[in-house]
């Protein structure tokens, strides 16, 4: 009983409080947290840009890109990857999409007691050849361990650093009516294949999370297209958060065409079954790229050579007015609005 | 994709010559939350001809699950020793002093199931703790519920209770036209009808002289549905028509129906929105009475005050819409939900405010006023 009047007294203290699920969700709340807690504090020109990496200004006019992401997945091996996989990709991946070579990579390791060795030597084995195909290497790293109730498994922390080859002008603030949007393939597999393994083991599904490095790609394009306006993996937030930011950054208007948008039937089939819109889930071996019309072609062109991106569309356009909205135009020939997810409760997926 | 293609064109085709033809606002109401998201989700709002609306009604599990049921399952939570299991979308439903989510932040063993019967495999797991499964949901979810009664009672199971809350389709439609609504005809639930057979909408043409036509849950299946509307509404007739004979007979799945007999009786409970209505609802059979929370917890009637402002009751019976109401979009987000129209996922509130846009200025179709 007094545990009940707790909850009464701290209830309405807690609104707003608390961190919830949702902050980590990537959507609004995570903005949120990131407005009035992070960027308050450390606010610098770097961080300022809230772009994948920060690109950090070193002797003279060199630059070094610089990335970190967490990674507390569940379950730790899914159907197409595994948490290795993913700390690799994810951190090789952002430091790709912003123009960078991805060169070494650091690895923080939080185990929980107990957990089984061979786990351990499986996912650092899936480390080790994560790495080789993107061709970066571990140079540094952090083991440490918690009790068996702190922490589920095996969390992991890998921080990345990339270095420029040419003079990288890809930026937010580049785009402009007319630019294209570009996907290299299917979207939404990441996060349905590891909901789908989390939440409904029992269900067998050929959905597989599509969890890969995309560096090696993204270096040949933009060998091939140097002058690309932007670039970002859609991983949290899915395509809709990264195009509703977009917009609202930019403040163009952008219209997405439903119809161009690949998708696996099984992964529509599995979003339907999870009631979940595809555009609202991460990827984590897709980059969406943002080029002006008269490079749609050479991007296609260089892109569907790629075996990671044998599908890649035009799914959508930036247009006039300046609305700052996302738009989609639906298979029905309707339109509605893409916000950026608020933070939902999903399961932990990256 | 073609094919679905060539289908919406052609239903939206018709639904623009009825429409047109008519001469007259008309009003429709679906009473599935899938049929609400999929309406947005698909831009058919955006392809409706001006003079047709098409309205939400508590169709959504959620939405009209009373404040004092969601109150109760806080509480329960709370006790020591309790496992909560519940659907997902339930967990962030604020009663008045909270929501689930909430009480897990303090302690609660609040956890998200998608089959009852995990509940039951949880309890079957875990002994020593007692585990309360919330059955919420329509005609679709309370067979499930059944199962997992009758498979706790075959395990022998004495931790494990289900807090029933289910719903009953009809007589909410009956009461809603009861109370005045003013609107001309239903797009029936795929779903439940599976479950209810399109028989048992034949009440409702029958006594209200209202059109009910059965229909799948995506977008151009909901036009064709909203096209044969508006042609029965022209030629004034009232009809009972199913779109989708390929999942609904006239009778129904029996098996299911079994179950729910077998395990529930009808029983008057309280909607949001739309008070206590007579047999409406469920609840279980004395015969499982020992599976029951209610009991074994010896929970008291329920407050079902609704919280201030909130206006989710009149959004779901369709005397407002979710811009009508003033804590919509402003301190009722689905980050800070009020109302349960904005907690769930198939909330209308959670609909318009996902799929439209935030700032009224830019709104591109005209909010129409109901009623």
């Amino acid at each position: 009983m007094t545990r009940q009047l707790d909850f009464q007294q701290t209830f309405l203290r807690n609104r707003r409080t608390h961190i919830s699920m949702a902050h980590g969700g990537g959507g609004q709340l995570t903005d949120d947290l990131v407005q009035s807690v992070f960027l308050p504090r450390f606010g610098n020109e770097a961080l300022n840009d809230l772009l994948d990496s920060a690109v950090v200004p070193l002797n003279g006019a060199s630059r070094m890109a610089m990335t970190i992401d967490g990674y507390v997945v569940q379950p730790l091996k899914f159907p197409g990857g595994d948490i290795g996989r993913l700390a690799v990709s994810g951190t090789v991946n952002d430091l790709a999409v912003t123009g960078a070579r991805p060169q070494a990579i650091a690895l923080g390791l939080i185990l929980a007691e107990g957990l089984d060795q061979d786990v351990l030597e499986d996912v650092m084995d899936s480390i080790a050849a994560t790495t080789a195909e993107a061709g970066v290497q571990v140079v540094t790293g952090d083991t440490k361990v918690v009790g068996r109730n702190q922490a589920d498994g095996m969390y992991i922390t890998t921080a990345g650093i990339g270095t420029f080859v040419r003079k990288s002008r890809l930026h937010p603030d580049r785009i402009e009516p007319g630019d294209v949007i570009i996907v290299n393939g299917p979207i939404a597999d990441h996060g349905l294949a590891v909901m789908l393994a989390r939440e409904m083991p029992q269900v067998k599904s050929a959905l597989r999370s599509d969890v890969a490095p995309l560096n090696n790609m993204i270096q040949r394009l933009l060998a091939a297209v140097p002058d690309i306006s932007f670039m970002r993996d859609p991983t949290r937030g899915g395509i809709a958060g990264l195009c509703a930011d977009l917009a609202a950054r930019t403040g163009w208007h952008i219209r997405l065409d439903e119809t161009r948008i690949p998708i696996r039937p099984e992964t529509h089939h599995a979003a339907e079954m999870l009631g979940l819109d595809p555009l609202d889930v991460a990827n984590e071996g897709k980059v969406v790229i943002v080029a002006r019309a008269s490079d749609a072609d050479n991007v296609l062109n260089a892109l569907r050579n790629e075996p990671l991106a044998a599908d890649a569309q035009i799914i959508g356009q930036v247009e006039q007015p300046a609305d700052g909205l996302c738009e989609l135009v639906t298979k029905m020939g309707g339109r509605r609005v893409i916000h950026k997810p608020y933070g939902e409760q999903l399961p932990r997926i990256c | 994709m073609t094919g679905q293609a060539i289908d919406s064109r052609e239903s939206l085709s018709r639904l623009n010559d009825a429409a047109r033809r008519l001469q007259r606002e008309v009003r429709y109401m679906e009473v599935c939350g899938t049929h609400t998201v999929n309406a947005f989700r698909s831009g058919l709002h955006s392809l409706m001809p001006p003079n047709v609306t098409l309205l939400s009604g508590p169709g959504c599990p959620v939405c009209v699950t009373s404040q004092g049921d969601i109150d109760q399952l806080i509480e329960l939570s709370l006790q020591s020793g309790v496992i909560m299991c519940t659907y997902g979308d339930m967990i962030r439903v604020t009663g008045q002093r909270g929501s689930l989510e909430e009480a897990r932040a303090l302690g609660a063993d609040v956890r998200i199931v998608y089959s009852a019967l995990d509940a039951v495999r949880l309890a079957a797991a875990e002994p020593r703790r007692q585990v309360i499964f919330a059955g919420v949901g329509f005609e679709t979810t309370a067979p499930a519920t059944a199962v997992a009664i009758l498979e706790a009672d075959r395990l022998a199971l004495m931790n494990f209770t289900v807090f029933v809350s289910h719903k009953l389709i009809i007589p909410a439609m009956q009461a809603l036209l009861k109370s005045e609504v003013n609107i001309d005809g239903f797009v029936c639930p795929g779903h439940v009808s599976v479950v209810i057979g399109s028989d048992a909408f034949r009440p409702i043409v029958e006594q209200y002289w209202l059109s009910c036509v059965i229909t799948g849950f995506e977008g151009p299946q909901i036009a064709a549905a909203l096209a044969r509307l508006c042609e029965l509404t022209l030629s004034g007739q009232a009809a009972l028509e199913n779109l989708y004979p390929q999942a609904v007979t006239s009778t129904g799945n029996q098996h299911a129906w079994k179950l729910i007999e077998q395990v529930f009786t009808p029983a008057n409970v309280h909607w949001r929105g739309l008070s206590e209505l007579p047999g409406s609802g469920l609840e279980i059979r004395g015969r499982y009475a020992r599976f029951n929370a209610r009991v074994r917890y010896e929970l008291a009637a329920a407050d079902n005050r609704e919280p201030p402002g909130c206006r989710c009751g009149e959004v779901i019976t369709g005397r407002c819409t979710p811009a009508d109401c003033k804590l919509f979009g402003t301190v009722c987000t689905p980050i800070q939900p009020i109302g349960p129209c904005m907690v769930s996922s198939e909330g209308t509130c959670q609909a318009w405010f996902k799929y439209r846009p935030r700032n009224r200025a830019q709104s591109p179709t005209p909010i129409r006023s109901a009623v």
